[in-house]
């Protein structure tokens, strides 16, 4: 495929994984943050993490919509998909999360309510046009990428002329998160994580553009260099992270010049100002109550705000109390750390949302990561 | 590979990913046409892929190697 496959040569990765190698200082640690569960996956599937020198340390970030959903609100969103009138759509993904008591929405759906997996938020949009009688939810989540699509939705809904579509908004926003965590007692006061830079993410970025995450550059002194989602741009953007902390340098740099643009997507962020606002504080799992991180609809398109149609409230719910999920998404544990992990967690029956996504970071070191650690344990 | 709806919220375009073809909205981004690369998300087109900045990725990208087989 066209832009995908040159970005996956073997034998370029092998030259830049040299390259990076005659660059480091081998007299230095080198722990590198990539926020976004995309990076997390690709870091994983190719294996990238072998072709890094032992001090260079990749700690996967919360860049995972799925992972980062408070129980709470899928106990909400199942809650309201048992409502007779109401069909949930939501993306294939949230359907194995698991809320409170091991009930996930596949299981609610098996029960008898009627959850459908949709691919685009225009499915939605068609389900309710088709269903004029039942009560049409969007259960949206997400960062920056998906918003865009919810708003377009909503936009759509509103010129139809809809009066049976809503939506269930959890969507999140990406420097508010990383502001967190550079703020976090874990990073600051326990020391307990060390980030020298962050890979910025990649779609995310088409949307945000470059501008965003200058201020982490400057206040926090922290390098960013946003990167493409394939192999070889990963292992590019750790290499400019190299050269930046090499040279006392912390500046946000793209790699990603092929798709990002220093003010993103105007279109997409006007559609997004349209319909949404800023919610005060907004619960994350792993990170808690991160203020200004999420997004709810405006007054102006309250018609079409499931919350206040259906007067939602989300009860707070713990994980199951020797799930690690939260620790992994603030980077001060590995999945491999985690008692569950590979015992009773899987992909195939996940106790915590890293082992749901593919971008989770469990599911990504369950599908490939472990294979490499029992090759490093026989050698 | 074509391009249907007039409405600039209505627009979609059928898009060919490696030989599956799909359906994508191309609402967010209108610049888009026939024989473009698109980056997409969840059934929407979020950006154009600048195909003169991805080739010159490429010849940084190669660079890299050529300087690393140098030197070893």
């Amino acid at each position: 495929m066209r832009y995908v496959d040159e970005y996956r040569d073997g034998r370029l990765a092998g030259a830049l994984a040299a390259a990076i190698a005659r660059t480091v200082d081998s007299a230095a640690e080198y722990h590198f943050m990539e926020f976004c569960g995309g990076h997390t996956h690709a870091i994983s599937r190719y294996g990238l993490e072998d072709l890094l020198p032992i001090n260079v340390r990749m700690i996967h970030g919360p860049g995972c919509p799925v992972c980062v959903l408070p129980v709470g609100r899928i106990d909400a969103a199942i809650r309201l998909a048992k409502r007779s009138e109401v069909i949930l759509c939501t993306y294939g993904d949230l359907m194995r999360v698991p809320g409170s008591h091991g009930m996930t929405m596949l299981r609610a759906k098996a029960a008898g309510a009627d959850i459908r997996m949709v691919y685009s938020t225009l499915d939605a949009v068609r389900i309710a046009e088709a269903e004029p009688r039942r009560e049409v939810v969007f259960f949206a989540i997400g960062f920056e990428t998906t918003a865009p699509a919810t708003a377009i939705a909503i936009r759509l809904a509103a010129a139809k002329r809809l009066t049976n579509f809503t939506v269930f908004c959890n969507h999140v926003l990406t420097p508010a998160a990383i502001q967190n965590i550079l703020d976090s007692p874990d990073l600051r006061a326990l020391g307990r994580v060390r980030v020298d830079g962050f890979i910025g993410p990649a779609h995310v970025s088409t949307v945000i553009g470059t501008k965003p995450y200058a201020f982490f550059a400057e206040e926090f002194e922290k390098p960013v260099v946003i990167a493409g989602f394939e192999p070889l741009d990963v292992m590019q953007a750790i290499l400019m992270l190299i050269a930046q902390v090499n040279e006392g340098r912390h500046e946000v740099e793209n790699q990603y010049v092929r798709a990002v643009r220093r003010d993103g997507n105007l279109k997409a962020k006007a559609d997004v100002a349209e319909v949404f606002e800023l919610r005060k504080s907004f619960e994350w799992r792993g990170l808690g109550v991160v203020p200004y991180s999420g997004l709810r609809l405006k007054e102006s398109y309250a018609a079409y705000d499931a919350e206040r149609r259906f007067g939602i409230a989300c009860v707070p719910a713990g994980d199951n109390p020797a799930c690690e999920c939260g620790a992994i998404l603030r980077g001060v544990k590995r999945p491999t750390d985690c008692k569950l992990f590979g015992t009773v967690c899987t992909p195939d029956t996940p106790m915590g949302s890293c082992m749901v996504s593919a971008e989770g970071a469990c599911a990504a070191h369950w599908t490939y990561g472990r294979f490499r650690d029992r090759q490093r344990r026989a050698s | 590979v074509s391009i249907s709806g007039h409405e600039s919220i209505m627009r979609a375009g059928r898009v060919d990913f490696g030989g599956v073809v799909k359906e994508i909205s191309l609402a967010l981004v209108p610049e888009a046409d026939i024989g473009d690369y698109v980056v997409v998300h969840v059934g929407h087109a979020l950006a154009k892929i600048d195909p003169e900045e991805a080739r010159r990725t490429l010849e940084l990208l190669a660079e890299a190697g050529v300087a690393a087989a140098a030197a070893s």
